[in-house]
């Protein structure tokens, strides 16, 4: 049932496509629908298999004679990145009901591409995992390039040679493994259990967890994700933010460190403190986390702000994957989660609610606007979106955090500590965003006069897409159970035996 | 032998050479004075036929092929036969082409001499003799250079043709000098016999000769597949000839060619037990060590030219405004991708097969590109890129099937183009393991990273750029259906890359 996911999704993009260009209105409508329906099938199938461990959704030969075979599977991981898919992806249609150019266009690369993101999470081959997350680059690509604001081409076109780059990297790990396996089977569990010699996952691991890190934001290869998401169209930053960045780390981790944990051994000698590739990308989360807020910090534009911020609670996913812990992978999985929904309402804030209306995105410009006032329900919105992403008790960053810092703790303090400087200095950047953008002094009350033009009115959609995303966050914050207990047991298994 | 064997062997060519008669005669006899939209009709449905007739004969080839005196000269069945449909399939879909077009008034003359440029394609395809393999290539290469100035108007065309020409010309040189030599070291003109011999006490005492005739040949087949340094005629002949010959010669012309060389790569590792047993072919024979036998130096020449092509036509793509020349240098990358498999050939099947999936499905989104651009320039007058612009709102269709070849060339799944390169890529490392190898696959995956660039260059003018012009473009029926048949197939072929995978493995039981 979880594979309709796909299939609707790509089936849903195929119809808008051939819907006529004069009828937005349809055409919106009709992607709405499809993806509730797909968030539904998310909802019952994570209801239904949360508990029951990894099961095989679909398993049919493929190309028989290479041992390709198309197989869908999940595990409790899978489910509940399945599940913010379908979050995110109504959300960002909701914040995308303004949309009148090339509607139909704009909803058929969407769909496109939130089917190839369900075909991710979802695959349990490696082969059609690698189909499904170079399906999803083209359509990134169109959304920004024909959509986009800011410097869009370039964006557009760095984003996709960032994202073919990366691929392509994890293209050579995938053509090294199989050939080297020998197994004649592309099979995630397969080639887990092939047997592959500690000396080859050396060099594979690196080589596949900076082709899916550069999606995951890494530092030093993040620099696509700032000028990518203030490029891109909402709920393209939206979908960027929520679900793209986590492909990259739902790939670090289902494939680079599922199929080459001896990569992550030590290499018998330390280099100032680093003694393993488990380090030297640690190192790089931490070094992400610290370096993406400082960056945050003095940014004039609302929406790098949040794009540097995605990269630094993206370091917070990476550091927890390398914490090889129960905890902190458990923490790291939630991260993704809880980063999914708030930055995508970080982003819906910013893009759909407060630009559209402004037409700026200059916080010096935003300060004398008073927004507090005139938009209360973005102001209101921005400070439980903005105490959400700071990790505060009660929303699901916090429980998220929390345990990435715990598990790091036990592997090494010293990450721990950086890592809580980063924290801080998140607090930092999200109020001073918060406080320049929507409560500014009233000296400029005189620019008020100037464009005295009333602000268009909060529409249906935008309350519908914040309520929807903050309950979700805060629901998650109150009772974290309801993900962890699939998390926990898919970790473990993870852990316990032989990456899968 | 005798002709009823020939006959039995070559069905396939005769039936293409007489359905080019049979259309020189209808167009210059009995329609000579109807109008150019029903002698093209006409003409190109003849050789269709025809094509069709040759292809209905390919399962009935004597499959012990054709023997002189004991000596194999043409091969039956296997990548044969597989190359020798795709040929036809592809010609079928060049004359379609021509439906669209208006460069010429010598309709008959066009079809003829396409059909017959097929039939030395198809010769070469399964040629095991080197006298029989330059009739062949002659054949193929006089016939495009007369396709590249069909378009008489136009002084590019005359330009172009020149150009092939007379590197066309000089490579036939090099090839049948390289040839001689061969024939002088081993004293036999068949494949199979000359690959033996380069391991008998002669060759092995006239390695330095071996080394020239190998590079000749490398040099003489490098400028058919236009592989860099030999790659200088390509751009200029894909600018300057009219679209469907441009289409014949990125596809068939490229198929026969690269049949050409899985034949001998595949008679080169005949003579072994063990594949593996090649790269250690070296002696210390005299002072110098020194390769013996035909496989190691040809692969390793094979390699540098790989090497270069992928590399500079790569590159070289990413600074092209005219999208005719983008395509002559992408093919010139893909040529490299190819390259990469024959250097590290294998003796079973595997390699010529990955070959073979690449060529002919790369053929295949070939002429669907070129003809695209055919319509484009039609309208526009211009192949530059900025004459792509605003393509989706003058025909969303046209844009739509551009989108899908594009992204094929560039290798995105689910599509063809993607299988392609992964079967090809496979079929290297299973070959030879190693980090050299192992490098070179990694290089190929990078340079084909660096190909979605200039892919893109093109689709974003079609989708992102606006315009001012906004007239719709027609496009003629038939061409429309042909380019629907070719995106339908490159699609399903990416989705169930399985269907033409078992295809091509009935030919060699």
């Amino acid at each position: 049932m979880l594979a309709w996911t796909i299939y609707l999704s790509f089936a849903g993009a195929l119809i808008e496509a051939l819907l006529p260009k004069s009828k937005p209105v349809l055409a919106r409508g009709f992607a709405l629908a499809v993806a509730i329906a797909g968030l539904v099938l998310a909802v019952l199938g994570f209801a239904g298999m949360a508990g029951q461990g990894r099961f095989v959704i679909a398993d049919v030969p493929w190309v028989p004679a290479m041992g390709i075979r198309y197989t869908l599977a999940a595990d409790g991981i899978s489910l509940v990145l399945v599940l913010l898919t379908g979050l995110a992806a109504i959300a960002g249609i909701l914040f995308s009901w303004n949309i009148d150019l090339r509607t139909n266009e704009f909803f058929a690369f969407y769909l496109a591409l939130i089917g190839g993101v369900y075909g991710v999470f979802l695959s349990a081959d490696l082969f059609l995992l690698f189909v499904f997350y170079e399906i999803a680059i083209v359509p990134k690509y169109f959304l920004i390039a024909i959509w986009g604001s800011t410097r869009r081409e370039y964006g557009a076109m760095k984003l996709a040679l960032y994202s073919f780059v990366g691929s392509a990297m994890v293209l050579i790990g995938l053509l090294a493994a199989y050939t080297t396996a020998g197994s004649r089977s592309t099979g995630l569990t397969e080639l887990a259990h092939a047997g592959l010699a500690p000396g080859f996952q050396m060099w594979a691991f690196p080589l596949v967890f900076v082709g899916f890190g550069i999606l995951a934001g890494m530092w030093p290869f993040h620099t696509w994700a700032p000028t990518g998401h203030v490029a891109a169209p909402t709920a393209a930053s939206m979908l960027l933010a929520g679900v793209v960045m986590k492909l990259g780390a739902y790939g670090c981790l289902r494939v680079a460190m599922g199929l080459f944990p001896r990569g992550m051994d030590p290499w018998g000698f330390s280099l100032i403190g680093i003694g393993s590739w488990r380090d030297v990308f640690a190192l790089l989360a931490v070094i992400g986390i610290v370096y993406g807020a400082l960056v945050a910090l003095v940014q004039s534009d609302f929406k790098f702000v949040i794009g540097y911020s995605s990269v630094s609670h993206m370091g917070f996913v990476l550091l927890g994957l390398m914490t090889l812990n129960q905890i902190g992978l458990t923490g790291a999985v939630l991260q993704m989660f809880s980063h999914g929904i708030i930055a995508g309402l970080l982003f819906a804030i910013v893009g759909r609610v407060v630009y559209e209306r402004t037409h700026t995105r200059q916080l010096a410009e935003l300060e004398g606007m008073h927004l507090s006032k005139r938009l209360p329900f973005a102001a209101w919105a921005f400070v439980i979106a903005g105490t959400a992403s700071m990790g505060l008790p009660g929303f699901s960053g916090f429980i998220a955090e929390f345990q990435v810092i715990v598990g790091s703790w036990r592997v090494n303090p010293w990450w721990t500590v950086a890592t809580g400087v980063g924290i801080v200095i998140g607090v930092a950047y999200t109020w001073r965003a918060l406080q320049k953008a929507f409560f500014g002094d009233g000296h400029a009350a005189a620019h008020v006069h100037e464009h005295g033009h009333e602000l268009a009115a909060i529409t249906w959609p935008e309350v519908a897409g914040v309520s929807m995303l903050v309950a979700a966050s805060l629901f998650v914050g109150l009772y974290p159970r309801i993900l962890l207990n699939a998390i926990e047991p898919a970790v473990r298994a993870m852990l316990a035996g032989g990456g899968q | 032998m005798n002709y009823a064997d020939l006959l039995r062997v070559t069905m396939p060519e005769t039936a293409l050479e007489v359905a080019a008669l049979l259309v020189l005669l209808v167009d210059l006899g009995v329609l000579r004075k109807s109008g150019l939209r029903l002698r093209i009709a006409a003409s190109a449905t003849l050789g269709m036929l025809g094509c069709g007739v040759a292809l209905m004969a390919i399962p009935f080839q004597a499959q012990s092929g054709l023997h002189a005196a004991d000596q194999l000269l043409l091969t039956a069945g296997g990548s044969a036969a597989v190359a020798q449909v795709g040929i036809l399939g592809l010609t079928v879909f060049t004359l379609l082409l021509l439906f669209d077009t208006t460069f010429t008034r010598h309709v008959g003359e066009f079809v003829a001499i396409t059909l017959m440029s097929a039939t030395g394609g198809m010769l070469i395809a399964a040629a095991q003799d080197l006298l029989v393999i330059f009739i062949g290539l002659e054949l193929l290469s006089l016939g495009l250079y007369v396709l590249t100035a069909f378009a008489k108007g136009s002084g590019k065309s005359a330009e172009a043709a020149i150009k092939y020409y007379l590197f066309g010309g000089m490579s036939a040189a090099f090839l049948l000098f390289g040839f001689s030599y061969l024939y002088g070291i081993t004293g036999s003109t068949n494949l199979d016999e000359i690959m033996r011999a380069t391991y008998g006490s002669n060759a092995v005492n006239a390695t330095p000769l071996l080394m020239v005739a190998l590079v000749m040949i490398a040099a003489g087949l490098g400028f058919k597949i236009a592989a860099v340094p030999f790659h200088l005629w390509a751009p200029d002949t894909y600018e300057g000839a009219p679209a469907p010959a441009a289409a014949f010669i990125a596809s068939v012309s490229k198929v026969a060619s690269f049949a050409l060389l899985i034949s001998i790569g595949t008679a080169a590792l005949h003579v072994f037990g063990d594949a593996h047993l090649i790269r250690f072919m070296i002696v210390s024979a005299g002072r110098l060590p020194r390769y013996i036998g035909f496989a190691a130096p040809w692969s390793f020449a094979l390699t540098i030219l790989a090497v270069a092509s992928m590399v500079l036509g790569n590159l070289a793509a990413l600074a092209q405004t005219s999208v005719r020349r983008l395509l002559a240098y992408s093919a010139i990358a893909h040529a490299g991708y190819m390259l990469l498999a024959l250097a590290y050939f294998s003796r079973s099947p595997v390699s010529a097969q990955a070959v073979l999936y690449y060529i002919l499905t790369y053929g295949l989104t070939a002429i669907g590109a070129f003809a695209v651009v055919g319509v484009v320039e039609r309208v526009n007058g211009s192949d530059q890129i900025d004459a792509f612009a605003g393509l989706h709102r003058r025909n969303p269709i046209l844009a739509g099937v551009m989108l899908v070849l594009f992204l094929s060339l560039a290798g995105i799944p689910p599509l063809v183009g993607f299988w392609a390169k992964f079967n090809l890529f496979t079929a290297v490392l299973e070959v030879a393991k190693g980090s050299v190898p192992f490098g070179l696959v990694a290089l190929a995956v990078g340079m084909s990273a660096v190909s979605l660039y200039y892919y893109l260059q093109v689709l974003k003018r079609a989708f992102v750029v606006p315009t001012l012009d906004d007239r719709r473009i027609a496009v003629h029926p038939v061409t429309l259906t042909a380019l629907l048949l070719i995106t339908l197939g490159v699609v399903m072929a990416g989705c169930f890359p399985a269907i033409l995978q078992g295809w091509m493995q009935q030919f060699y039981s």
